[in-house]
C-alpha cells in the first residue's frame, strides 16, 4: 500500500547538522534498498511556490511566501505492507531530527494514497 | 521509543528488520536454518515484550541481542556448548559481552550479509519450491500460514516446505556463504527465477477464485527492487525489476468494477500507474547501462513498448515482435515461442502469427490454457470464429483459475456468435 508523508517544520536558523545529513541519507538509502522507498524530494519555501483558490470571488491565484508557522520541507512515497510500516520508517526518520537538531519542531503526516485495493472487485 | 507499541507495530519493526536479521544471525552461526529459527524466537520475545515496554529505541538490535544470547543460551544448555563455540568459530562469553559485535551484524551498510541470504536460500541445489518458500520466510519475514496462504496450500506443506529447505541445506552441507564470481551469474538467475515465481504466483494466480493476489505481487515486487539494489552491476537484476514494475503498474486496470478479467488491448490506460511506469523506464535505462542483455531486460523492453504507448492502437508492434525475435533466439521455451507467434500476428497480420503458432511445442504445453486461447486469437484475426470457439472452449476447461475460465468462455461465445452469421449467409 502506497504512502505519501509530507513533513512540515519551523526550521532553526542555524544550517541543519551534517550528522542529521548523513542519517537522514543512511535512512534513505536503507528504505530504497529494503525496496519501500520508491520517491522522496526535498520541497522549496513556500516563497517559491504559489496558492490556487476558488472561494466566493471566483479563482485566485495568490503568490508565495504564505503567512503559516510552518514550512512544507519534503515528501516522501513509500509502499508497504501496513500503515505501521510506513508509521515506523516515518518515526525513524523523526527520531533523527529529534536526537540532532536541538530546537527543531516538525510534523509528519502519513497519508495513505488510494490504490487498486481500494477499488478492488467484491471478493 | 519509536512509533506505536501494539502487535501491529512489533510486525512493521519485524518487516525492516527480519531480513537484516537473519542474515546477521546466519553469518553468526554459519547456518540459515538455525538463524531463522533463532530470529523467529526473537520475535516471540518481542510480542510478548513490546506492547507492554514499548518499542525500544533500536529494535533491530534488540532483536539481535536478544537473538545471540538464546543462540549461546541454547548451545549451553545442549552441552554441545564447546563443541558449537567451536563450530562458530568464536568465544561464546566474547559474543554475549561484546555489544561491538552485536551491532556489527546489523551495520552492514552495503547489505552483504542480506545479499549471502538470497544466494543462499536460493541455492539450485535446493527443490524450487523449497527455495520460494525459503526467501519468503527468511527475506520476507512472512509467516508460515501467510505462505500458505499466499500459495493456496494448507498451513502444513508450506511449514514442511520450510522445515525441508532448512533441512536440506544441512544434509547438502550448504553454507551462508555468497558464490564465488564464476558462479554468480548463474546463482542470480535462480535469485531471479525465485522473485519472478512469487510475482507470477501473485499476478495471474494458477488456481483459485483470484485472479491475483496482491501481495505476493508486492512482495515480488520488493525483493526485485533489494536484489537490483545489491547487485547494481548486473543487468538482468534491473532488467527484472523493470519488468516487474512495469506489469504491476498496470494491475489497478486488469480487471473491471465486477472483478472480471480485462486483457491489455481493453485496458483503461488512465488508470495505469504512473509512478511505477517511470520507475520502470528507469530501471530498464540502468540495465541498458549495466550491458549484457537478457531475457528479463528483453520482457521489460516489451512491457516498455505497452507502457509508452497512448493508446492500444499506438503500440509499437514491429518492435515487440523483433524482441520477441531476439529472445527466441537467445533464450527459446515453448512459452516464448507462444508469445513471438501472438506478437507476429499483432505485427503482420494472423497469417504471419498462424506460420509461427504451427512452430509452438504442442506437448510442452499441452496443459497450459494461454496456448489455445493464442491460438484462438489468431483465428479470431485471421475470421476463421468456428475454430476460434472451439480453442477458446478448450482454453476454459484447461484454466485452473476461475475468472481467467469466465474470460475464456466469453471469447469462446464471441467467436460463436462472430460464426452465427457466417453461416447464416452460407446456407
Amino acid at each position: 500500500m502506497r504512502y505519501l508523508v509530507v513533513l512540515e517544520a519551523t526550521t532553526p536558523d542555524a544550517p541543519p547538522p551534517a550528522e542529521l545529513m548523513a542519517g537522514i541519507l543512511q535512512l534513505g538509502e536503507d528504505a530504497t534498498r529494503a525496496g519501500v522507498l520508491l520517491d522522496t524530494a526535498g520541497l522549496a519555501p513556500s516563497a517559491a511556490g504559489a496558492k490556487v483558490a476558488v472561494g466566493g470571488d471566483g479563482l485566485r491565484v495568490t503568490d508565495g511566501p504564505f503567512a503559516e508557522s510552518k514550512e512544507m520541507i519534503s515528501y516522501a512515497v513509500y509502499d508497504t505492507r501496513t500503515k505501521e510500516e510506513a508509521v515506523e520508517w516515518t518515526s525513524r526518520f523523526m527520531a533523527l531530527h529529534r536526537d540532532l537538531w536541538p530546537g527543531w519542531e516538525g510534523e509528519a503526516r502519513v497519508l495513505k494514497v488510494m490504490g487498486p485495493e481500494d477499488f478492488g472487485p467484491p471478493s | 521509543m519509536t512509533g506505536a507499541s501494539g502487535v501491529a507495530a512489533v510486525e512493521a519493526v519485524w518487516r525492516i528488520e527480519s531480513a537484516r536479521l537473519v542474515a546477521g544471525l546466519a553469518r553468526f552461526t554459519g547456518d540459515v536454518g538455525t538463524a531463522e529459527e533463532l530470529a523467529q524466537d526473537a520475535l516471540v520475545a518481542a510480542l510478548e515484550r513490546w506492547p507492554v515496554s514499548g518499542v525500544p529505541p533500536n529494535p533491530g538490535g534488540w532483536l539481535m541481542t536478544t537473538a545471540k544470547n538464546r543462540a549461546v543460551d541454547g548451545f549451553r544448555r545442549a552441552a554441545v556448548h564447546r563443541r558449537a563455540v567451536e563450530a562458530i568459530g568464536r568465544d561464546a562469553t566474547d559474543v554475549v559481552d561484546e555489544r561491538d559485535a552485536v551491532d556489527d551484524a546489523l551495520d552492514d551498510p552495503v547489505g552483504d550479509d542480506v545479499l549471502r541470504l538470497l544466494f543462499t536460500a536460493c541455492h539450485p541445489a535446493l527443490h524450487r519450491d523449497h527455495r520460494v518458500a525459503l526467501v519468503l520466510r527468511c527475506l520476507s519475514g512472512l509467516r508460515t500460514d501467510e505462505i500458505a496462504r499466499a500459495f493456496l496450500v494448507p498451513d502444513p506443506v508450506a511449514g514442511q516446505r520450510i522445515s525441508r529447505a532448512k533441512k536440506a541445506l544441512r544434509d547438502k552441507g550448504i553454507r551462508f556463504a555468497m558464490p564465488g564470481p564464476d558462479e554468480l551469474v548463474e546463482r542470480l538467475a535462480s535469485v531471479l527465477e525465485v522473485i519472478y515465481l512469487v510475482f507470477n504466483e501473485g499476478y495471474s494466480a494458477t488456481a483459485g477464485e483470484d485472479w491475483m493476489r496482491p501481495e505476493l505481487c508486492a512482495e515480488a515486487l520488493r525483493l526485485a527492487r533489494l536484489t537490483a539494489s545489491l547487485v547494481p552491476e548486473q543487468a538482468e537484476a534491473h532488467g527484472l525489476a523493470a519488468l516487474l514494475e512495469l506489469t504491476q503498474a498496470r494491475a489497478a486496470a486488469r480487471h473491471d468494477a465486477d472483478g472480471r478479467p480485462v486483457l491489455l488491448q481493453h485496458q483503461d490506460r488512465r488508470r495505469w500507474d504512473a509512478l511505477l511506469v517511470r520507475r520502470g523506464l528507469a530501471a530498464l535505462a540502468r540495465a541498458a547501462e549495466a550491458g549484457a542483455i537478457g531475457p528479463y531486460t528483453l520482457q521489460a523492453a516489451v512491457a516498455a513498448c505497452h507502457a509508452t504507448a497512448r493508446t492500444a492502437d499506438e503500440t509499437d508492434r514491429a518492435q515487440i515482435a523483433a524482441l520477441y525475435d531476439v529472445l527466441a533466439a537467445g533464450w527459446p521455451s515453448p512459452v516464448v515461442a507462444l508469445n513471438r507467434a501472438m506478437a507476429h500476428g499483432y505485427a503482420s497480420g494472423p497469417e504471419a502469427g498462424l506460420a509461427l503458432f504451427e512452430e509452438v511445442d504442442e506437448v510442452a504445453l499441452a496443459a497450459y490454457p494461454q496456448r489455445p486461447a493464442v491460438h484462438g486469437e489468431l483465428l479470431a484475426m485471421a475470421g476463421r470464429h468456428a475454430e476460434a470457439a472451439d480453442r477458446f472452449a478448450e482454453a476454459a476447461v484447461l484454466t485452473r483459475n476461475e475468472p481467467e475460465r469466465a474470460l475464456f468462455a466469453a471469447r469462446a461465445a464471441e467467436a460463436a456468435a462472430a460464426h452465427a452469421p457466417e453461416s447464416g449467409r452460407d446456407r
